[in-house]
């Protein structure tokens, strides 16, 4: 069994390695002796030579980086709203509302996928809903505007300062970066948060039930009211499992696939694509073997740094003069 | 889901919970001031709502998959169709590729099963309890591929399984996906938490080592292999990019595969939305029954009634 561990997964990596340097073109052996070895081309092309290459994995990375930004925290956050509402001893029904919150997490992505493109199409119940509120629903799917560009048109700003416009990253410029999910991305991250919440939500029941109750008591025999019990008595008792929301949330927005390529396939104009799908299309769709390995690589780096930042920022500190004065006696000796 | 599924998460749900020492207790709130009867129906009003916006999505699809075409652009939100028709479920079943997809996810979802039951377990108790050199190495290994995306993946696999030459066939699909390193984790730490001592009665009595995993430390492992058919089911069940690189003959295509191509329009002229839902809902029953049967194990899961 160590061996199938071994041959799929192991030697594959460093396979792909070798393709990610090399210009293969997908047929034959990859270890074949026509491959050339071409260095640091694939990723040039997709980092720093000006081309379509490189703007479409910007675009990629702007549409996943405003996908993980958004997902994150708010899944995190419902997740915990979800967990600390049923997990009321007292609370009637409580199994069915936890099953409720977490069937949405057991069906595939697929399915999933393939529902959310009829709520939010056109005529769709997500539209039929917002017209009851008067609201003129977009076509999500098909709406390639960012959001938070629709936000500034209304206050009448529709091209941004020539330091936004004028300079760019990636081959995609400042102002676009800060164009905001578009409307069809912001279908996907919704999807995102909707299937997810229920698993999270499971991870902080558990993480409530491992918190003795004496703590909170003594907090309540001081006088915390109930807010102030969340804040500072739970919560920093929920560090590790919040610790872990993150990591896995974190791993799991940076790689969507199965979404993308069942619902949309990028569109519209690019604004669904991922780097993961983007990983994909290079390799199988264009035969751009290198250049998708290379891809797949970059991303992966993303997702070590990010996990390895995250760690740093949620790390153990000593406790700050500024906080530790919250915690002291009021009107004790002054 | 990609990278992370759900019950990866729900293990670790479940190895939180377990960590929680034996039986943590109850949490029942001693002297709390009683709470006016407005909170208590603002809260039950706000938990009724939300449930109301999980569940809701599932019953529209449910009613739109007996709707007419028409009927299903008209009144999306509607939960009774009008009128009601079959005619989605029987074009599936009896007019298109629907049943080859459905046998295909299931044999792929029984092999990976039942491989990952015997790979993991034997893996797991192999870095659990055999002394053999380059454990550690072999362990760092696995810890170490737990932390690559599957996406990531996707390249290398595809090259190993040409490599191999068993592209476009049963065994590209099912072998690479007879061993997952999560698995082989959980089955490990459960190997651990048994006492050596059951073993060496064994061992004394003249068994060898796989007699020992096999008659005496499995049987033992039931709740942990309960949760990998639970992972594995639902793993195999719902993958997707596997297959995507795996595969391209019609032959071969699984649900997850054939619905995906259903979504970007083959089959159906126009929307078709009722037969697309009713594809959606007929793949979310084995998940959905599997769920069902193990829903306590799975909720229980993090209340640490289970001891691994």
């Amino acid at each position: 069994m160590l061996v199938i561990l071994g041959v799929f997964l192991l030697i594959p990596v460093l396979m792909a390695l070798w393709v990610s340097f090399s210009d293969w073109s997908g047929r034959g052996s990859p270890l074949a002796s026509t491959v050339g070895f071409v260095g640091l081309d694939n990723y040039a092309a997709v980092t720093t030579e000006s081309g379509l290459a490189r703007r479409d994995f910007g675009i990629a990375l702007r549409n996943n980086a405003w996908y993980v930004l958004l997902v994150v925290p708010l899944q995190t956050a419902l997740a915990l709203f979800l967990a600390v509402l049923v997990n009321r001893a007292v609370l009637r029904g409580r199994g069915f509302f936890r099953t409720a919150f977490y069937f949405p997490s057991v069906t595939s992505s697929v399915a999933i996928t393939v529902l959310w493109l009829f709520l939010f199409s056109t005529s769709g119940a997500i539209n039929e809903v917002l017209s009851w509120l008067g609201i003129n629903g977009p076509n999500w799917f098909n709406d390639p505007s960012g959001v938070l560009h629709n936000l500034l048109g209304v206050f009448g700003v529709t091209t941004g300062p020539e330091v936004l416009t004028g300079n760019d990253f990636l081959g995609v410029s400042w102002w676009d970066w800060a164009a905001g999910p578009s409307v069809a991305m912001s279908a996907f991250i919704l999807m995102a948060i909707f299937t997810t919440s229920g698993t999270f939500m499971l991870l902080f029941i558990a993480g409530l039930q491992n918190i003795g109750a004496d703590v909170e008591e003594a907090a309540m025999m001081d006088g915390a009211n109930a807010w102030q019990r969340f804040w500072r008595v739970t919560l920093p008792q929920l560090k590790p499992t919040l610790f872990t929301v993150l990591t896995l949330g974190l791993i799991g927005t940076w790689q969507v696939f199965d979404q993308i390529y069942t619902g949309t396939q990028g569109g519209p104009a690019k604004t669904t694509l991922t780097p993961a799908y983007l990983s994909y299309d290079s390799a199988f769709i264009s035969q751009q073997w290198g250049q998708g390995a290379a891809i797949a690589f970059v991303l992966f780096v993303i997702i070590v740094a990010f996990t390895i930042l995250q760690r740093w920022i949620l790390r153990d500190r000593p406790v700050s003069r500024r906080r530790a004065r919250q915690y002291e006696v009021k009107g004790g000796r002054s | 889901m990609s990278g992370i599924t759900p019950l990866q998460a729900d293990v670790l749900a479940e190895q939180r919970g377990a960590a929680a020492a034996p039986a943590a207790p109850k949490k029942r709130r001693v002297g709390r001031p009683r709470r006016g009867l407005a909170w208590q129906i603002a809260l039950y009003a706000l938990l009724l709502a939300l449930a109301a916006i999980y569940i809701a999505p599932f019953l529209v699809q449910l009613a739109t998959s007996v709707k007419t075409d028409a009927d299903a652009a008209a009144d999306p939100m509607s939960l009774v169709p009008n009128p009601l028709t079959w005619a989605a479920y029987e074009r599936l079943f009896l007019n298109s590729d629907f049943p080859v997809w459905f046998a295909n996810s299931a044999v792929v979802t029984v092999f990976v099963t039942a491989g990952r039951v015997f790979f993991n377990s034997l893996a797991g108790y192999a870095l659990a309890r055999l002394r053999f050199r380059g454990r550690g190495v072999v362990f760092a290994a696995l810890v170490a591929v737990m932390a690559v995306p599957t996406v990531v993946l996707l390249i290398p696999k595809f090259l190993v399984i040409n490599q191999l030459g068993i592209y476009d066939s049963y065994a590209g699909m099912i072998l690479p996906l007879l061993v997952d390193a999560a698995g082989v984790f959980i089955m490990k730490n459960f190997f651990e938490s048994i006492p050596p001592s059951v073993e060496e009665q064994a061992r004394i009595d003249g068994a060898g080592s796989f007699r020992i995993f096999w008659s005496v430390v499995l049987p033992m492992a039931r709740p942990a292999l309960i949760t990998i058919v639970i992972l594995s089911f639902q793993g195999s069940w719902n993958e997707l990019s596997h297959f995507v690189i795996s595969t391209q003959s019609p032959e071969l295509t699984t649900l997850t595969k054939g619905v995906a191509s259903l979504a970007s329009g083959q089959l159906s002229q126009g929307s078709q939305f009722p037969l697309k839902l009713a594809a959606a809902a007929i793949m979310t029953i084995p998940v959905a029954v599997m769920f069902f049967i193990f829903q306590r194990r799975i909720m229980n899961a993090s209340e640490g009634a289970v001891k691994e």
